[in-house]
């Protein structure tokens, strides 16, 4: 059961791994505010939907499920669209058009069929959460590396006396404001996704390598590895450049 | 706006995918080669101004005089995935080549996010019909100019030495963040100096 949630953080994660959901992932992603408002909305639609498509598989028609669950999902986007214009409309006016567009995020669709449509209420109910949460930490890494390279800021909420906005000494004068501005957004997750295949593929190597020659892996481990790790470009670095 | 600045507008200034982000997964997905990107471009055309259209009729003369705004996001997307069965319908009747040239990228259009994005967008602009339409045609067009000069770009990187983790999904990912920055060359500024 447990694996059902922390798979969608690491494994299958949405937005690395199988590349769902990307187009609000990279308009969005300016600032680490709009990356929290559309990860709790994004969190809340999937959790309701597939809840609700959980709960209702035995009784929709398998010919009109899709549209069935396009409604579902659809319902719950016009509540969070409507809920944030009510409490939070700068939040709503900075994300604009793409809370609507949360109907079209091929994650919420692409899990009520995957997922939802064939397992029980728990599994499901813990697949929409590992999946929101893991779409969420994916969105904050790539607006907090175009916040603070692009602006030198770190925008959370307003409290009390203090705006909100962590200014990060150095980089708020000068930022290289092309990684806030759109071209950012595409060379953010270019070099992201590399690294995470350099990841992978070391993974896949390590694992080769253990299984051709156990005798001599941890030092040729620990060989391969430093070279690697020298020869591979920093993304953030290449990004901002 | 004058409809040669809602053109210009969507085309370059606010091109969909390398400014707006709408319509990713197509732009990724189909545009290995330039064949494909041409079919799916021209499907996208079709289908977004339809779907304006569409849109722009249901929100103008259903939703807004029965005071039912709110219902926008469903009404939308069940206009959208039913427009786009019914043109895949009457393509296979009228003209089998058509279809079998556009078949295939039709029922990838329904969770396109850029046919979703232009309806919402031309409400919230107050566009008329006419413009609406016209919008829809030009967002398809500036669709169809980014996922071509990306296929054949695609095209040619197949041929050049790519170092391994960033073959495919990143390199292209890269490749259309140096198009988006080519592209800030077009932005309000230029639509103004144009258009007096």
């Amino acid at each position: 059961m447990y694996n059902e949630f922390t798979k969608g953080i690491f494994k299958e994660n949405p937005i690395f791994i199988i590349l769902l959901g990307l187009c609000p992932t990279l308009a969005v992603s300016t600032q680490v505010v709009n990356a929290l408002g559309m990860g709790a909305g994004v969190i809340f639609v999937l959790l309701g939907s597939e809840i609700f498509v959980s709960l209702l598989k035995d009784f929709i028609p398998d010919r009109i499920r899709i549209p069935s669950y396009i409604v579902i999902i659809a319902s719950f986007v016009t509540i969070v669209d409507l809920v944030m214009q009510a409490y939070a409309p700068s939040l709503s006016r900075s994300l604009g058009v793409f809370v609507q567009l949360i109907v079209v995020n091929c994650i919420i669709l692409g899990r009520a069929e995957a997922f939802a449509s064939k397992r029980k209420l728990g599994e499901s109910l813990l697949d929409a959460l590992g999946m929101g949460v893991g779409f969420t930490l994916g969105l904050l890494l790539i607006s907090a590396i175009r916040e603070i390279l692009g602006a030198g800021t770190i925008t959370l909420f307003a409290v009390g006396s203090f705006d909100g906005v962590i200014r990060i000494p150095g980089l708020s004068s000068q930022p290289a404001r092309v990684l806030a501005l759109a071209p950012g957004a595409l060379l953010v997750i270019g070099f992201l996704k590399a690294l995470f295949n350099w990841l992978e593929m070391r993974k896949e190597a390590r694992e080769a390598w253990a299984v051709a020659a156990p005798p001599l892996m941890p030092a040729v481990a620990a060989a391969t590895e430093g070279s690697a790790a020298e020869a591979a470009p920093a993304p953030s670095e290449g990004g901002a450049s | 706006m004058s409809y040669i600045g809602i053109i210009i507008t969507f085309v370059f200034i606010n091109n969909f995918i390398l400014t707006q982000f709408l319509g990713l997964c197509p732009f990724i997905g189909v545009s290995r080669k330039t064949d494909s990107a041409v079919g799916m471009g021209f499907a996208v055309i079709f289908v977004m101004s339809m779907a304006s259209l569409a849109t722009w009729a249901v929100y103008r003369l259903i939703l807004v005089p029965l005071n039912i705004e709110y219902l926008q996001t469903i009404s939308f997307i069940l206009i959208i995935a039913a427009l786009v069965q019914l043109v895949e319908m009457v393509i296979m009747r009228i003209s089998p080549p058509l279809y079998k040239a556009l078949g295939i990228y039709l029922p990838l259009i329904t969770t396109n996010c850029a046919v979703l994005g232009i309806a919402l967008i031309g409400v919230r602009s107050n566009y008329n019909a006419l413009e609406s339409f016209v919008a829809g045609i030009a967002a398809g067009l500036g669709f169809l100019l980014a996922i071509v000069v990306m296929s054949t770009i695609r095209e040619q990187l197949d041929r050049e030495w790519v170092p391994k983790p960033f073959r495919g999904v990143p390199i292209a990912f890269i490749t259309a963040g140096l198009m988006a920055l080519a592209f800030m060359a077009f932005d309000k500024a230029l639509l103004k100096s144009l258009l007096g």
